[in-house]
Formats: C-alpha cells, structure tokens, sequence
C-alpha cells in the first residue's frame, strides 16, 4: 500500500474519537461542548480527504485543463460549519441559562441538586 | 492536531481549552487547504477559530473559569471510545486510497458540476455555484437553522440579564 494509503483516515478517527472520549468523560458542560466541536471538525476534514484528486487543483475554473478536485464535499462543510456555530450558540447559551439556575456547570453537582430536592 | 487535542483533554483550566480549540479549528483550515478546500479553509478560519472561540469566552465570561476535577470512572468511555475507533477504522480498510481520482465520489454527480457549472451559472468557483445556484434553496434552509439558533439564543439570554438587572435594583 502506498503512503499515505488510509493513513488520513486513521488520523481522522483518532481526533474523532478524542472529541467523543471528552463528551463522555468529562462533566464540565463547556467541555463537553468543546469536545462537540473537536468531532465536528474531525468529520469536515474527513469529508475533505474524501475530496482530494491527488495533483488536483481548487475547484475554480482556470484556463488550461487541470485536474480539478471534488466540489461537493466542500459545498456540503461549508453547510455544516455555519449550522455547526448556530448550534455551538445554542448549546452555550442553555449553558449559561444552567449556570443561572443551578449555580454550576458540573454535571455532577447539577445530578446531586435534583437528588436533594 | 494530534498533540492539540491530547491538551484539551488533559488540561482544567478552561480558557486554555477553549483557546486550543481555536488553535485547532485553525489547524484544520490549514489542512484544508492541503487538499483543495480553499472556500471551506476560508469559512473554518473565520467560523470556527473566530466566532466559535468568541463565543466560548463569552459563555466562560458568564460562568466559570475552572473545570473541577471529577472522580468518575473513565474506563466506560475509554472502552466505548476504543470498540467505535476499531469498527470504524475496519470500515476504512475497504475506502479508496487518499487522492485516488478513481474513487466513486469522483465518477457519479461531481464530473457533471466541474464541466457544466460555468456555463450554466457563469461563476468560476464551482463551490459558489452549487450552494447559491444549484443549491440555493438549502442555503436558504441554512439560512433558516442560523434565525432560529440566533432567536432562540436572544430568548435564553434576555432572561438571564433581566434577571441580573432586577437583582441589581433590588440590591440598590
């Protein structure tokens, strides 16, 4: 096989599965939210490996005939990096709300506050 | 990227996470240069290493600095972790090699787009053509998702410095 072969691929779901480790893990609520976001931009750049042509160019139109590389993975992540942000808003700003109610952004100490009432 | 997210899973202290995930989100539109996305490099670094990082210190700024350090087992996640990593990187053995222009995401709708886009839409960056020509109701859609996400943050938000301002005149 040559390199990099599936080496992308592997590296991609190392990140990926980092960013889950930290979701499950950790019961910080940012934490979480940035390990959410570790996911996500792990899989943008694995549809963007998906993409590449090898000796390919970026897809706009130049003169000549070049390789060009595939357009509609990009298309697809430029989608979901911006739905990506509106939900990082939202899931910040029920963080925020939760502080307010609770006093703490532990998933813990929220857990033993319901348990107590 | 590797070294970056083994930081933001070891470290407590909050704003540092959150700046390395900027880094990382910058990391990443590197990389996606690397292979062509130049639009997508685009929107990572003004989105996700600038907006995302923005708000992240505006929550912390709301709440807290500090992660406090839980005594939770982590042998459930890392085992969760571990059997999805190894099915999944068993799927990535029957994929097409990195570049492999005979790969089928090349062969079925993407030739059509790179031949016709410019003289069906006269816009030379292929990306654009999809997503305001022949897309252009998705992103309208987008559109949509980011009003809704933009009103239902103002609503969660106006409460909690209503409150704030209440508890302030009751205190004067």
């Amino acid at each position: 096989m040559e390199w990099p072969g599936l080496y992308n691929y592997w590296i991609v779901i190392f990140l990926m599965m980092a960013g889950l480790y930290v979701v499950m893990a950790r019961a910080n609520l940012i934490k979480k939210m940035v390990g959410l976001s570790v996911f996500q931009a792990s899989v943008f750049i694995f549809y963007l490996t998906m993409g590449k042509v090898a000796g390919g160019t970026a897809p706009i139109v130049i003169p000549g005939n070049p390789v060009y590389s595939n357009p509609l993975p990009h298309v697809l992540i430029l989608t979901a990096i911006v739905v990506g942000v509106a939900t990082l808003a939202m899931g910040l700003a029920l963080i925020v709300r939760i502080n307010e109610a609770y006093g703490t952004i532990e998933e813990d100490e929220i857990d033993a506050q319901e348990h107590d009432s | 990227m590797v070294l970056t997210v083994f930081l933001i899973i070891r470290l407590h202290n909050l704003f540092a996470v959150v700046m390395l995930s900027g880094i990382y989100s910058l990391l990443a539109a590197t990389f996606f240069v690397v292979v062509d996305g130049v639009d997508v490099a685009f929107t990572e670094a003004a989105v996700g290493a600038g907006i995302s990082t923005v708000l992240m210190l505006g929550a912390l700024s709301l709440t807290t600095q500090h992660e406090k350090v839980a005594a939770r087992s982590t042998w459930v996640p890392l085992a969760v972790v571990a059997v999805t990593g190894a099915a999944l990187v068993y799927g990535t053995l029957d994929m097409p090699n990195y570049g492999d222009p005979d790969a089928p995401i090349h062969n079925h709708v993407a030739p059509r787009y790179i031949e016709d886009s410019l003289k069906e839409t006269s816009v030379p960056n292929m990306v654009t053509a999809v997503l305001a020509s022949y897309r252009g109701y998705d992103t309208l859609g987008e559109v949509t998702v980011i009003f809704t996400a933009g009103v239902g943050v103002l609503l969660l938000l106006v409460r909690v410095t209503g409150r704030r301002r209440e508890e302030d005149e009751d205190a004067a």
